[in-house]
């Protein structure tokens, strides 16, 4: 079963997930959060959830984390 | 412009000199607005590095994108300013303006030199994807093969379609957002549901355990 981890992770759907739009509404206070190194996926699951699954907002929590933090 | 309004969050020193700054009717605004569209422009033009090699967008472009996403932003935060609630810095919230404007016009530009054309349905390269041999293993053969089937059988011709575009070739979701004129957010729903059908549809034929990897 493990030649088909990435097809089996890929596939799986997170209740929790939020969607974009509700996840990019509070990217800055999640990313924030983060940044101070506080445990912003705790207080957020929902956005945890998202970005694990999204990729184009995964990239945008990296992009912003990046910018804050002088990357 | 709106002039901010007080945020009703404590601020830190920074994004109170900031809003500061911003609301004022002196040279000091102008200035303030400068050195703002100065870093939004730094970080834009970081960010469209960062993001190179995810993109067929390149050279001038790319400088031309971090440059539009730096003066959209700008315009979208002076005019958003009295929104600000305080809940994070000044500067997290302004920088998120211009990192989701270069997600969104990386998406638009990739269809003036795509590398896959819409509709392409590449499915020889499904395997590549997910790692698996198809051609050594016939359970992986089996299972993608019912992969295929069930986006052919089951879901919706909309959801094959942006299943197909975004899993299958490969296409950006800001890309087939842009090209469709789509959300985000739509896309990713269609893509969600599509992947929970087809995940219901493995299990129940054997092929993945009900619990799945993060379970295990």
């Amino acid at each position: 079963m493990s030649d088909f981890e990435a097809l089996d992770r890929f596939l799986q759907t997170d209740p929790r997930d939020v969607g974009c739009d509700r996840a990019m509404a509070v990217l800055h206070i999640y990313v924030d959060l983060a940044a101070a190194g506080e445990e912003a996926a705790s207080r957020y699951p929902g956005v945890a959830a998202h970005l694990r699954a999204c990729g184009p907002c995964g990239e945008d929590f990296a992009g912003l984390l990046l910018a804050v933090t002088g990357g | 412009m709106e002039p901010a309004r007080v945020p009703v969050a404590e601020l830190d020193r920074e994004s109170a000199v900031w809003l500061s700054r911003l609301a004022t009717r002196s040279g000091e605004r102008q200035a303030a607005e400068r050195e703002l569209h100065a870093r939004l422009v730094r970080i834009a033009s970081a960010e469209v590095r960062r993001r190179s090699a995810s993109t067929p967008v390149t050279g001038q472009e790319l400088d031309d994108v971090a440059h539009q996403a730096a003066a959209d932003a700008m315009i979208a935060i002076l005019a958003k300013l009295g929104d600000f609630r305080g809940e994070s810095r000044f500067i997290t919230w302004a920088y998120r303006f211009v990192i989701l404007e270069v997600s969104a016009k990386l998406g638009r530009h990739y269809w003036r030199n795509p590398p896959v054309a819409l509709d392409a349905r590449q499915w020889e390269r499904l395997p590549d994807r997910f790692g698996l041999d198809p051609v050594r293993h016939a359970e992986s053969a089996a299972m993608l093969a019912e992969v295929r089937r069930v986006v052919k059988d089951e879901l919706t011709e909309h959801q094959r379609r942006v299943f197909v575009a975004i899993v299958v070739d490969g296409i950006p979701l800001d890309a087939l957002a842009a090209k469709l004129g789509l959300r985000r957010n739509a896309i990713y729903k269609v893509i969600f549901d599509a992947r929970r059908k087809i995940r219901q549809a493995l299990v129940a034929n054997g092929y993945l355990d009900e619990a799945g990897v993060e379970q295990r």
